[in-house]
């Protein structure tokens, strides 16, 4: 069978595989056999290379070094693509973060292929889906020139198990010094936060203009605590300082396709949707009944979120 | 300090878009056309270091004739001069040769800062900046929420999850925008009668060297094979607090086993 390349993202230090990659994983399972490819600082690859095998990589590459993280973007495009002239893979699936996408576009320029971001779904011959304008159009699309690159949208695929060996096999790493332009002297983390990454969670609550302040942001938190889910905001609550914008939805902040969407307090204008839209669930609380939003949800509460939200938490939480 | 900054026009995210039934590509014609929102920032930036710097500040855009309105804007704004590359052979190009396009351009031009938006609404794939950068054998210092610029290097702090990784390269280099590094100016009335009289160079693919099979809808390293409008959701259930609201969403997630 065809190899597939997958290149598996990380979580940062010891943090495992994150769930994009076992969804790659699966993805590209339809168009033939998947590898892994970790590319990473010394040391990483031991403590991923099982889960790997038990979502279908037959084979491990392992290419590590520190320059890989020491600089942005460039040297994993320059090791990936050196991979894929030894093995000449059918395809190769990459979860869509940024650093995912970008490693695509450099790679589809050195080996003069074609790329596509974000799709949904890749089918055996080599089709894929994605979601333009806000959600509003479906489109199918091909790669037409060289071998096709795909970005797999996180949450579009269910992450399937599919024991297979995992066969490690170290790849040498020489980085160029034209890759070594950008360099990344720090990573700062400023909000460390126990709850799911927005981008993964399978659940995800959010909270517009009409939480009214930061301090009230916490009822907004308790029912996400309550769900296990994930904390987002629309622009109107981040330009209003109710919170950070690492965590704003929509066209100018993340997009989100979790298996439940709540909606509080958002009126649901078109830039959000654009983050939200392809929600499997999506419910609304919202005290005004014509708020667009409701035209987007399966479950809409008119109502006054000061009260149907604490209320809602309590139960929730009561049922466990 | 010379800065080149990259603007495209797009159709408006706020207003209905469509796709072109006859050949599967964004319809751009009939759209309502607006700078694409996140370049505001890139000029903006631009602006910003200029004025700290000294130097000249050049917008570059591939587009059809109508991206003439997007180059007002940002000569407006406070940009110098334009360049607009515009052919009819580039239309239904894909990114990758959009990229090969701007790289040429970039190539007659002189610059220590390529400065873009980090998406653009239509395509929204963030990846002009790697390709450039990949192309032009450039540093790459995109997704930025801020930028210094000194003595020969810039630093960014890239946006991520949470926080930022402090990014820095030699000039020149390449830089992308978020809508959290600034707020843009609006652009005065001065600033728009000036920019009736500032420059414009209209280039072709001819006057790039760019051979017409390098671009165009027949030549794209991807292809849009069909498309549809999203199926519309059936009719959602909505009901009035008058104090079982809350009960009543529990028990919709409870009917869905999601509680
Ligand atoms: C280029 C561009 C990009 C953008 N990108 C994004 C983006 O990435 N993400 C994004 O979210 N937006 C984005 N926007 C902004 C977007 O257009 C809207 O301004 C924003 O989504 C509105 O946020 P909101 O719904 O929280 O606020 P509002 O529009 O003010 O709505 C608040 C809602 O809360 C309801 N409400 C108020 N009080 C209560 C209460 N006590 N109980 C119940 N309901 C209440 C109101 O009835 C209203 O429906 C962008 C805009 C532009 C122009
Ligand atoms: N045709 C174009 N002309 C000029 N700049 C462009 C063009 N296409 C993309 N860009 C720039 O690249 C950025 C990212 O676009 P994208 O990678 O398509 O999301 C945009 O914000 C623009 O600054």
């Amino acid at each position: 069978m065809a190899e597939v390349l997958v290149l598996a993202e990380l979580n940062p230090a010891g943090g495992g595989v994150r769930k994009t990659t076992l969804e790659a994983l699966t993805a590209a399972r339809a168009l033939g056999e998947p590898s892994a490819v970790v590319i990473a600082a010394p040391g990483t690859a031991v403590g991923v290379k099982d889960a790997l095998a038990e979502y279908g990589a037959a084979t491990v590459y392992v290419a590590e070094a520190p320059e890989v993280d020491e600089f942005l973007v460039a040297p994993k495009a320059e090791v990936l693509a050196q991979l894929v002239g030894e093995k000449s893979p059918a395809a190769v699936v990459i979860p869509s973060s940024p650093e995912g996408k970008e490693v695509a576009a450099r790679l589809a320029i050195k080996i003069g292929s074609g790329f596509l971001t974000d799709v949904t779904e890749i089918t055996a011959d080599g089709t894929a889906t994605q979601v333009a304008f806000a959600g509003q159009v479906i489109v199918h699309s091909k790669v037409t020139a060289g071998m096709p690159i795909y970005t797999l949208r996180g949450n579009s695929v269910t992450p399937e198990p599919a024991p297979a060996a995992g066969a490690e096999q170290a790849v040498s790493v020489s980085v160029s010094d034209a890759a070594k332009g950008a360099k990344v002297t720090d990573r700062v983390v400023e909000q460390k936060s126990s709850r799911p990454e927005l981008t993964e969670a399978s659940i995800v609550v959010s909270g517009g203009r009409g939480v009214a302040s930061a301090d009230n942001f916490s009822i907004i938190e308790a029912l996400a605590d309550s769900l296990g889910a994930a904390v987002g905001a629309s622009r109107a609550a981040v330009d209003s300082g109710f919170y950070p914008h690492s965590f704003q939805v929509g066209q100018t902040g993340k997009t989100v396709s979790p298996n439940l969407y709540v909606a509080v307090g958002i009126s649901g204008a078109i830039q959000h949707r654009a983050g939200m839209q392809t929600s499997k669930t999506i419910v609304a609380i919202n005290k005004d009944p014509e708020a667009p939003i409701f035209e987007l949800a399966d479950f809409g509460v008119i109502g006054d979120l000061n009260t149907v939200v604490p209320q809602a938490t309590e139960q929730i939480n009561a049922r466990k | 300090m010379n800065i080149v900054v990259l603007v495209k026009q797009v159709p408006d995210s706020g207003s209905e878009r469509k796709m072109d039934p006859a050949d599967n590509t964004v319809a751009r014609a009939a759209a309502d056309n607006v700078v694409n929102e996140i370049d505001e920032y890139a000029i903006e930036e631009a602006l910003v270091v200029k004025e700290a710097q000294g130097g000249e500040v050049t917008v570059l855009t591939v587009g059809p004739d109508s991206a003439t309105d997007a180059i007002r804007k940002a000569l407006s704004m406070g940009a110098d001069k334009a360049v607009h590359v515009s052919d009819e052979a580039i239309k239904g190009s894909d990114a990758v040769q959009i990229s090969a396009v701007l790289a040429a351009a970039l190539g007659q031009l002189e610059f220590d800062l390529v400065i873009c938006g980090a998406e653009a609404t239509d395509s929204q794939m963030s990846v002009m900046p790697a390709l450039l950068a990949e192309r032009l054998g450039l540093p790459q210092l995109s997704g930025a929420r801020k930028l210094t610029v000194d003595g020969g290097v810039a630093k960014i702090e890239r946006q991520t999850d949470g926080g930022y990784w402090a990014v820095e390269a030699p000039l020149p280099a390449i830089v992308s925008t978020w809508d959290t590094i600034n707020e843009p100016r609006y652009p005065s009335f001065k600033g728009i009668m000036a920019a009736k009289k500032k420059p414009v160079e209209t280039k072709t693919l001819a006057d790039l060297g760019v051979d017409a099979s390098a671009v165009g809808l027949a030549n794209a390293t991807t292809q849009v094979v069909d498309f549809a409008g999203r199926p519309p959701k059936g009719e959602g259930v909505k009901v009035t607090d008058e104090g079982d609201g809350a009960q009543k969403f529990v028990d919709f997630l409870a009917g869905q086993k999601i509680v």
